[in-house]
């Protein structure tokens, strides 16, 4: 359990950015989850409002990128609250980036929409279901401070990069059996790439709770 | 890193009071090394020590071994007044001799270790208050008195009476605690030069000035020494629990 400051408004700063965080990793998860029904259940109207969320995520990394201004400037934070607050003004920008690529998701799902279906979507909803996981289990591993679950995390990356190696291949052979297909297959594509970097930004995020648990800075290392 | 001053199992009593508990500590040549801990964990006694100061309180003991490149300062063949002119010391308060000039306040320690020319006095005034950026201020009114110093320029000028009789390590208690920020800062900026010729320790309450001038840090709590490693490492990874909440303003 760890030990409260002297300062209760310290920890009560900590606290709101730490609640600020998880709010802001609860709503990128929706909007993954909402990202791949738009183009599963092929509904535009969801798609525009994916989009339209990303607005709020946007203004919840300004929000948190000032209280961690703030308490550098007043606090002058050391050792775990150091790593903390360093760690709070990166996982944000992570957030922040994947809720860019829900939107590119959005935006590939209105256009995917307006043309016939090309093949049922399998493996996206299953990459993306699984990307979604690694948001949270990142960001819970973040507030328990769990190493393990952030060692888990980095490790899940794999599954989604193999599924989006077997969609690129899948969508290849489309492609090469009838170039009408193309169009369609490169935006499909797209949104395949777009689930892989939000798994990739969850990955980040779980190496930086890594570091923030054991001080132990194990990126670009084989885990 | 060369090791300049060692203390082996360094044992402190002020009568049944045990201050300092069996530190062993390698001080690193030219650099800076902080003390910190909370009041009362023996940082001002271990730094006191380091000086042979304690040999002027009576219940004082001190046991052990405090190494100086490869002279035991509490060796009884030893001179203690040789020892302080080898490891000279900043108090917290500045205190220039009142009595005495800018001029002569620097010399004052020169001048208590023999025969000193005119003319030499004066290359060593200038060049030691060039040392602590103070010349500039100074260089007109070197005959008037200390006193009309400002804090942080009296603090500059004890700095500069220490490094006049040519110290290889420089104790620095709390040197900027009665000083503005200001002040502070250009002290800190001196410490920041003084490491290229001197071997400096420095005792504070402040943790951001050590984090800030330190390239070592140890930390003390309760007699102990709880934690020795880079100032990188302190403020950013410590190893110890109690060292991580001292730094961060927990509850220990």
């Amino acid at each position: 359990m760890e030990r409260e400051h002297y300062s209760k408004q310290f920890d009560t700063e900590l606290n709101e950015i730490r609640e600020k965080l998880l709010e802001m990793g609860g709503k990128v998860e929706f909007m993954i989850n909402d990202a791949l029904k738009a183009l599963v259940d092929r509904d535009s109207v969801l798609a525009e409002k994916v989009i339209a969320f990303d607005h709020k995520i946007n203004r919840l990394e300004m929000d948190i990128d000032e209280r961690c201004l703030e308490v550098l400037a007043r606090r002058q934070p050391a050792a775990r609250d150091l790593r903390f607050i360093t760690l709070a003004l990166k996982i944000v920008t992570d957030l922040e980036r994947m809720g860019d690529q829900c939107r590119n998701i959005g935006k590939r799902a209105i256009e995917l929409n307006e043309l016939p279906p090309l093949k049922p979507y399998i493996d996206l909803p299953r990459m993306a279901l699984h990307a979604s996981v690694m948001v949270k289990e990142a960001l819970n591993a973040f507030v328990a401070g769990d190493d393990q679950l952030a060692l888990k995390v980095c490790r899940d990356d794999q599954f989604v990069d193999d599924l989006n190696e077997q969609i690129q291949r899948e969508l290849l052979t489309f492609m090469m059996a009838d170039p009408a297909t193309i169009a369609r297959a490169m935006k499909i594509n797209h949104v395949a790439k777009c689930v892989e970097r939000i798994a990739d930004h969850a990955t980040n995020v779980a190496e930086m709770v890594i570091f923030m648990v054991k001080g132990k800075d194990i990126r670009h290392t084989a885990v | 890193m060369q090791t300049k001053v060692t203390l082996e199992n360094l044992n402190v009593h002020f009568g049944s009071n045990h201050a300092v508990k069996d530190v062993s500590l390698d001080f690193p040549e030219n650099s800076v090394t902080a003390i910190i801990g909370p009041s009362g964990c023996g940082k001002s006694t271990v730094l006191r020590s380091l000086n042979r100061m304690h040999d002027l309180v009576p219940s004082a003991r001190v046991t052990g071994r405090i190494m100086l490149d490869n002279t035991d300062i509490y060796d009884r063949a030893v001179d203690p007044v040789a020892v302080r002119r080898r490891i000279g010391m900043v108090f917290q308060k500045p205190n220039p001799f009142p009595a005495m000039s800018i001029h002569d306040n620097v010399v004052a320690g020169y001048k208590l270790t023999g025969s000193l020319k005119r003319s030499d006095a004066e290359d060593i005034v200038e060049s030691c208050l060039k040392r602590v950026a103070l010349w500039d201020e100074v260089k007109d009114r070197l005959k008037t008195s200390a006193m009309d110093l400002s804090g942080g320029q009296q603090q500059r000028l004890c700095i500069a009476r220490t490094i006049a009789v040519q110290p290889e390590v420089i104790l620095m208690d709390e040197p900027c605690s009665a000083l503005d920020p200001i002040a502070t800062l250009k002290i800190e900026e001196l410490i920041e030069e003084l490491k290229e010729q001197y071997t400096v320790i420095i005792v504070t309450h402040n943790m951001q000035q050590a984090a800030r001038v330190s390239d070592s840090t140890a930390f003390f709590y309760m007699g102990e020494l709880i934690e020795f490693g880079l100032t990188k490492k302190i403020f950013t990874t410590p190893e110890k629990r109690q060292t991580e909440d001292y730094i961060t303003g927990r509850f220990g």
